[in-house]
């Protein structure tokens, strides 16, 4: 399992994509917002949550077509499948490694974008513990929707039509307790509720993405 | 090929034969009595106008909505588990039938709303809830499309159902948490007091069967379609290699 | 004939036309969907028989 971690990490790394696109992304998608909305600090410290919210949900999608798809081309999913790791496990890691080379970037970069959108200080801490409890779920939300369309020609667009409409609970509650903590409310039940999905997702949809590939690789 | 790849259609195709005359016809009467009693025969509503007549077309068509996918949930669930090919391809022929009231219901929603909430769309629960159900009824039909072998295409997308039913269900949860309603409570419920009045609510119930029973015959004709096309792949599949 | 709707009369009309629309073209696409699809099965059976049976 950790070598499969270490493997899928390295490949991330050596690919060029990893830690810089997803990050790179996030950068452009925060600089554009206040072209696209107008410069106005009021406005912008507004919606620097949700933008926020908004760059990390499209950088996890960037990443995703190739989550699986390189893989399943080299025929390493087939000896995936086939090894005593159950496929389960191995989703699961490869989620994981998702997780570390995208959203956990996002997380630690986010504090340092929000200054650029003129988000309130107060707010900061509220953000990166939303994004640190949400992105695992957009992570594992993703490889669910990457095993569902691994086996599909030019499936990148088709992936996103997918997993989008699965991300909105996740945003929601993102969202809500980043947006929360930047008004300087309470955010404990929108983050409790985050978490939950969060769980529930690394938990079950393993599972789900399991099954979905074993259907593709049959 | 065993016999049940065969014996289930042809079986189901022989009912759905006898069935289908009756749902038509009955779904013609239902939908033309309720429309038109609806829209020449029952009163403005004292707040709302003539535009209480809208609520012939969107009610019944937010029913058929959300219980084409529930429909579509059973018949995916009964396909992983039974292995059924009838039953994959029910759920596939449900789908555009659900999208196309899901789509009516939004539009009739919006037309609705301009006059009396003074906006096209509000970020409502139910219409947030309900543009949610239609992307995922897009999500859906596009996974049909896009995978070629009709197996696993039936494969993916139950599978697709059954986490989208879920999360659409944390969504539609999700979103109450997020905003307040505009929207107002059920139409017709159990609860007598909270009915809407005797006049407008035979109307709207014979235009709900009627639209329940156009689904019905919909989907049978629709699956028997799908079962076709599935027949006329395997025979010349079968040919092509001695051709 | 049509009865009075008032100053409504846009909007409910509107809401039934595009409704209508909507589910004739359901039906249409349906429809026609269907009975290639048969036709089509039907000529490919037709084929299958002159073949002789598998």
């Amino acid at each position: 399992m950790i070598a499969l971690l270490i493997r899928d990490l390295r490949l991330a790394m050596r690919a060029g994509g990893g830690f810089g696109l997803g990050l790179a992304f996030f950068l452009i998608i925060t600089v554009l917002v206040p072209f696209s909305v107008g410069p106005q600090s009021s406005l912008l410290s507004t919606i620097a949550p949700g933008i926020m919210w908004m760059g990390a949900l499209l950088a996890c999608l960037l990443s995703l077509d190739r989550l699986l798809a390189l893989d399943f081309e080299d025929g390493t999913l087939d000896v995936l499948a086939t090894a005593p790791l159950p496929l389960e496990a191995a989703l699961a890691i490869k989620g994981l490694a998702h997780w570390i080379t995208t959203g956990l970037p996002l997380v630690v970069a986010a504090p340092f974008l929000a200054v650029l959108l003129n988000m309130p200080p107060q707010g900061f801490v509220w953000l990166v513990v939303s994004l640190a409890l949400g992105t695992p779920a957009l992570s594992m939300i993703g490889t669910f929707g990457a095993a569902l369309t691994v086996g599909i020609k030019r499936g990148g667009l088709l992936l996103s039509l997918l997993v989008l409409p699965l991300y909105v609970p996740t945003l929601i509650f993102g969202a809500e307790a980043a947006r929360r903590g930047a008004a300087g409310m309470a955010v404990e039940t929108p983050l409790l509720l985050l978490a939950g999905i969060s769980l529930a997702c690394v938990a079950l949809l393993p599972f789900a993405a399991a099954a979905a590939l074993r259907m593709t690789l049959r | 090929m065993s016999i049940w790849e065969y014996a289930n259609p042809v079986r189901f195709l022989a009912l759905s034969a006898k069935v289908q005359p009756f749902a038509w016809g009955a779904a013609a009467i239902g939908i033309s009595v309720g429309l038109i009693w609806g829209f020449f025969g029952t009163p403005d509503d004292f707040r709302q106008g003539a535009t209480v007549k809208i609520i012939y077309l969107h009610v019944p068509a937010a029913w058929i909505a959300i219980n084409a996918w529930i429909m579509m949930l059973l018949a995916s669930l009964v396909w992983l588990v039974r292995r059924h090919h009838v039953s994959a391809l029910a759920a596939k022929a449900a789908a555009p039938v659900g999208l196309v009231m899901t789509v009516i219901g939004l539009f009739t929603g919006a037309i609705w709303g301009q006059p009396m909430w003074g906006t096209w769309w509000a970020w409502d629960p139910r219409l947030t809830s309900f543009l949610i159900l239609f992307l995922f009824y897009l999500g859906y039909i596009a996974l049909w499309e896009a995978v070629e072998d009709p197996d696993t295409a039936a494969d993916l997308t139950s599978v697709l159902c059954l986490v989208g039913s879920v999360f659409a269900l944390m969504s539609r949860y999700a979103v109450l948490f997020w905003s307040q309603g505009l929207h107002q409570g059920a139409s017709l419920s159990m609860d007598k007091q909270e009915n809407i009045s005797n006049v407008f609510w035979f109307p709207l119930v014979i235009a709900i069967a009627g639209f329940t029973l156009l689904f019905l015959a919909l989907v049978l004709y629709r699956t028997g379609t799908e079962i076709s096309l599935r027949r006329a792949r395997a025979l010349s599949a079968r040919m092509e290699p001695r051709a | 004939m049509i009865p009075d709707l008032g100053k409504y009369a846009t909007e409910v009309l509107s809401a039934y036309g595009v409704s209508l629309l909507l589910l004739a073209g359901l039906l249409a696409r349906t429809l026609r969907r269907g009975k290639s699809a048969r036709a089509a099965l039907k000529q490919i059976e037709a084929e299958t028989k002159r073949h002789g049976k598998v």
